[in-house]
């Protein structure tokens, strides 16, 4: 199967602090990929290199087998993985409808009328529709997210991070974001998830990554990794979140 | 109708009769420089300020690195010149020293207009520059995040926001310039003060005369800050949004097809 995105060796320190460590892990093409583990393990940092919104200080990140570390062309790099953040960052100069319009005809270069179509599109798929004229702050935060993974969608990404996309959320808001997102799943979207959800995680990812203190602790199949954990800290891990 | 009445009202009435229309262009002067000079003023202070954020990179090559440093630098100098010296000095270093050290003879409105909208600018520049950097990180990281460049991202996403916030700053220096332009008498621009200066002197009517050029410097920077804050209103946007359809299938997803037409963009 081929792999669109393959993270080899890569290493990420602020000073001297080194929160990435010889880190390897490939993402095959339809495959969703959930990285669990503890907060400040450097799941954000992983997923923020690999989007190119930190510098990796060594190792390579190779897109389509292309080092996007030496590539002069970041923004459409960028264009091409789409990231969900925790905090939504939707343009708060904006309405719903602008949000996903700006980057089809400022960066993707489309004429307005195919990018209000695609963009339409795209909020409907996520329930937003309605809301269209609505501004960020004017709406709740599962609203805020499902509009963020609008406008991620609707720059026809080849990759999707999420970074905690529930996690600034109520309770009563993470369902309906979720199912967006298994959803994306279930159509084969290529997706790289970091999550606390861990119900979630052992049922929409492909492949499982455990993250601790800056390295890949455990990796494998989610049934590997929630049924039969091999070492003993991803055995804590897992028992410390199923008992919360 | 050419003695001078004895009472203050009197005298008021006969100051507007006789003087009224030279005091209203004085402050149709003082009020289309401060204008202009505020609005040039606030372009400056974008450019400035923009500049001045430009994030340097270490990846980027030395000569790039060099050359935005030198530029913020000289930047740094003009702010801080402009700032820290009085816009009367400034005005006369300016008029008559560009005459006598450079030989270049600046017409007075030239030199007005450039001394308000170089002073503000300089202003200005400080208030960009922390209204920039006031919008929270994740709102450049979202542009970045979908493709757009520094500049882009800067242009529909930062700058409006920013925009938005010193609107406050912009309207405040409107109206310190609109006080302000008085200093440019001191180079013979007939302004409101200048004007109200040689009325008040005609007839030794001082407290008459600055008591109707208080009222009307009064009443322009009250009109533009009330203006200002309507404007701000506008910027804000309505308070609350109609919903695009009242049909609760809209709710649900499947309903829109996607475009017909691929849009390929390798
Ligand atoms: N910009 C930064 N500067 C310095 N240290 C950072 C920065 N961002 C993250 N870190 C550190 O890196 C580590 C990993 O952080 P992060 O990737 O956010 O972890 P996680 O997302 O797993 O909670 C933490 O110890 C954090 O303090
Ligand atoms: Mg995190």
């Amino acid at each position: 199967m081929n792999e669109i995105i393959k993270v080899e060796h890569l290493s990420k320190k602020f000073g001297d602090h080194e929160v990435l460590k010889d880190i390897n892990f490939s993402v095959k093409s339809g495959n969703v990929t959930c990285i669990i583990g503890s907060s400040g393990s450097g799941k954000s940092t992983l997923l923020r290199c690999i989007n190119l919104l930190e510098t990796a200080t060594s190792g390579e990140i190779l897109y389509k087998n292309e080092n996007v570390l030496t590539s002069k062309k970041i923004s459409s790099y960028r264009a091409k993985v789409g990231m969900v953040f925790q905090g939504f960052n939707l343009f708060e100069n904006m309405n719903v409808l602008q949000n996903c319009k700006i980057g089809l005809t400022k960066v993707l270069k489309e004429d307005k009328e195919q990018a209000e179509k695609e963009s339409l599109y795209f909020l409907e798929k996520v329930g937003m529709l309605p809301y269209i004229n609505a501004k960020p702050r004017q709406l709740s935060g599962g609203q805020k997210q499902r509009v963020a993974i609008a406008r991620a969608l609707a720059m026809k990404p080849d990759v999707l991070l999420f970074d905690e996309p529930t996690s600034a959320l109520d309770p009563q808001m993470i369902g309906e974001v979720l199912k967006v997102i298994k959803e994306l799943a279930q159509e084969g979207f290529t997706m790289i998830i970091v999550t606390h959800e861990m119900a979630f995680a052992r049922d929409v990812s492909n492949y499982v990554i455990y993250m601790k203190d800056g390295v890949i602790c455990e990796e494998g199949s989610p049934e590997e990794i929630f049924n039969n954990p091999k070492r003993e800290e991803t055995m804590e891990f897992l028992h410390r979140f199923t008992n919360l | 109708m050419n003695t001078l009445p004895q009472d203050f009202f009197g005298r008021i009435v006969f100051i507007i009769q006789k003087y009224g229309f030279t005091l209203i262009e004085g402050a149709g002067t003082t009020l289309i420089i401060a204008l202009i000079g505020t609005i040039v003023g606030c372009l400056i202070g974008f450019v400035v300020g923009v500049i001045q954020t430009i994030p340097i990179s270490k990846k980027d090559n030395i000569f790039k690195r060099i050359f935005v440093r030198l530029i913020k630098i000289v930047l740094d100098i003009y702010v801080e010149v402009f700032r820290g010296t009085p816009m009367m000095v400034q005005a006369m270093f300016i008029f008559y020293g560009s005459a006598i050290m450079f030989n270049i003879r600046m017409d007075m409105w030239t030199a007005a207009y450039f001394i308000v909208s170089i002073n503000t600018g300089a202003y200005m520049a400080e208030t960009v520059r922390g209204g920039i950097l006031s919008i929270p990180e994740g709102q450049t990281e979202g542009a970045m995040a979908i493709g757009m460049t520094h500049f882009q991202t800067m242009l529909y996403v930062i700058i409006p926001q920013a925009l938005r916030n010193i609107m406050p700053q912009i309207g405040n220096n409107l109206i310190i310039n609109i006080k302000d332009t008085c200093v440019l008498s001191s180079i013979g621009v007939v302004e409101l003060f200048f004007v109200t200066k040689t009325v008040s002197g005609a007839y030794y009517t001082v407290f008459e005369a600055y008591s109707i050029t208080m009222i009307i410097y009064l009443i322009m920077t009250v009109f533009f800050s009330k203006l200002l804050r309507l404007f701000e209103k506008k910027l804000n946007g309505p308070e609350d949004y109609s919903l695009s359809t009242t049909d609760t299938l809209a709710y649900t997803s499947g309903m829109l097809k996607y475009p017909d037409k691929e849009v390929h963009h390798e």
